[in-house]
């Protein structure tokens, strides 16, 4: 798995490439709670298009860090799942709680928008 | 024709997660199964192998994995077995959001049931956890 790290303003962009698992998803919460600690990042985006398989370990941690970001009045969302990365999302309820968008655009306006 | 078989044993370490998935997409593909279908046995196997390493051998990265993998023209079996501390109830365990770990949705054997069309579970404490899980493959109608 790799991830890139990119900030716009106050969010915080990781485009993520690869396989989300047990192994991997720790990598993803690391860097994501280091950058919640150290630079005080509110504003999580995940691209997952590049994410090609995804488990209850993944979501899990996508989950965490979620509801972490939450309780501090930020936000995570998520963008360009691939089709059955949505799907285990959708079966999980994680689709229920996280908003989605089609792309990194489109969240970015709304995001603005909203703020 | 006996069914074809592999076995595959493994240490309870996360990083054999991806070994364990690309020797089901490889079964999966020989089949002919849709993309989706090799999808769906990958996170059958994620799931159950983490349970094992997870649950039966709580993290501990010195025990034994085995996934074994049978497939004739109807069906691909996988049975993955620990020999780690075994479920004291496995309805119990099988409810969604049971981990006690917040860090975990608990939803490991929900997306067995989902994503498999069997799931069945044996386990004696102590002894170890055998998790088989079955999908039938639904050949085209015959044109003869």
């Amino acid at each position: 798995m790799n991830i890139s790290k990119q900030f716009d303003r106050q969010t915080l962009l990781l485009r993520i490439s690869g396989e989300l698992d047990m192994q991997t998803s720790e990598t993803l919460r690391q860097t994501i709670d280091s950058e919640i600690e150290r630079r005080g990042i509110r504003q999580v985006m995940l691209n997952l298009k590049d994410v090609s398989f995804i488990d209850s370990s993944g979501l899990g941690v996508i989950l965490g860090r979620y509801k972490k970001l939450t309780a501090l009045g930020g936000a995570l969302v998520i963008t360009n799942a691939q089709p059955h990365v949505l799907k285990i999302m959708e079966l999980s309820g994680l689709a229920k709680i996280i908003r989605f968008y089609t792309d990194e655009t489109l969240a970015f306006e709304e995001g603005r928008g909203a703020s | 024709m006996n069914p074809n078989q592999i076995e595959l044993s493994f240490s309870s370490r996360a990083e054999n997660l991806s070994a364990a998935r690309m020797v089901i997409a490889s079964v999966g593909s020989q089949a002919d199964l849709m993309l989706n279908d090799i999808e769906d046995l990958k996170v059958g196997v994620s799931e159950a192998v983490t349970n094992a390493i997870v649950h039966g051998y709580q993290n501990d990265p010195d025990g034994v994995v085995a996934l074994m993998i049978q497939s004739d023209e109807d069906k691909i079996q996988i049975i993955v077995r620990d020999q780690g501390c075994g479920i004291a109830d496995i309805e119990l365990a099988m409810q969604p959001s049971f981990s006690s770990d917040p860090e975990r949705m608990g939803l490991g054997f929900v997306f067995m049931k989902s994503f498999m069309d069997e799931l069945t579970v044996d386990s004696q404490l102590n002894e170890g956890t055998t998790v088989t899980l079955v999908k039938y493959l639904q050949h085209p109608p015959s044109s003869h």
